[in-house]
């Protein structure tokens, strides 16, 4: 019981080194909520580990608005040529 | 669009054409061939409009097609290794910050470096997201297919596990080495090798 409380009260802390294995389970909301209040009393505290979190924040957001080649533009006209003739009024 | 709004069914091949190739990528071993099979996928997606029910998002359904179009295309190309393998090989590998950079108390031995992002919408700097790309490129392929799909993409982890055949942990195993990995490859040189 008094074991129990004590763990309540401070969980046991997180290394960096665990830290950045479980970021993306975090982000992914994949942990318990007893790993997930780890993470953040270890964010709390250190500078590092909310660096590597926000870099790979980054990252994530990034993807989405990157800028890909097109398709080249004679496929381009294939396909809606195909379209027209399917779909065309 | 099923009306046959042309500019509608261009707005979309704009939308998603890139996303799609690269995502066949993951699933054919030749570009020449991802190519085609792209444009197969869009020919069965004018055709099969009408059988859209709208269950799951359009972005989802039309790569589900590219995916069943790929693997047939695949097992002719003997792709044989199934993703759920190759996630498992993946999170047997060790550790993805290799452990020099931590002291004896597994706290970082010193500040890991930061990417450069924009502060106001924060996200990466100009310069590493024109290099972002061939990062993902770069990326065993496991890895690689599942960053594409969700990050590049942006389907929801339920399709994406769907359309690999991977349990959800896998997927998160290898999304977060695709990750990492990309921003070590993005991660300035410091003096001293921080991570």
């Amino acid at each position: 019981m008094r074991l129990r409380l004590r763990r309540r009260r401070r969980p046991d802390p997180l290394a960096c080194r665990e830290f950045v294995e479980l970021v993306t389970d975090y982000l992914e909301g994949a942990l318990t909520p007893e790993d997930r209040a780890r993470m953040d009393a270890h964010l709390a505290g250190c500078e590092g580990c909310t660096g590597y979190l926000e870099d790979i924040r980054a990252i994530a957001r990034s993807l989405p608005a990157v800028e890909l080649p097109p398709a080249d533009p004679a496929t381009h006209a294939t396909l809606l040529a195909a379209f027209r003739d399917v779909r065309g009024r | 669009m099923r009306a046959g709004d042309e500019s509608a069914f261009a707005g979309l091949v704009a939308r998603h054409d890139a996303a799609l190739r690269f995502g066949a990528r993951s699933f054919v071993r030749s570009e020449a061939v991802a190519e085609e099979v792209v444009q197969d996928t869009w020919l069965a997606v004018i055709r099969g409009l009408d059988a859209f029910e709208g269950r799951s998002s359009l972005r989802t359904w039309i790569f589900r097609i590219l995916a069943n179009r790929a693997r047939t295309r695949a097992e002719r190309e003997a792709r044989t290794v199934p993703f759920s393998s190759l996630a498992e090989e993946a999170a047997r590998e060790g550790p993805t910050v290799d452990g020099s950079h931590f002291d004896a108390d597994g706290g970082w031995a010193q500040p890991p470096s930061r990417l450069d992002t924009d502060p106001e919408d924060r996200l990466l700097s100009a310069e590493l997201r024109a290099r972002l790309v061939d990062a993902v490129r770069a990326l065993p392929e496991a890895q690689r297919a599942v960053i594409a799909l969700r990050d590049l993409a942006g389907l929801p982890s339920d399709d994406v596990c769907e359309l690999l055949g991977l349990s959800a942990g896998n997927q998160r195993v290898l999304l977060h080495r695709a990750r990492t990995r990309v921003r070590a490859q993005l991660a300035p040189i410091v003096a001293g090798g921080a991570a």
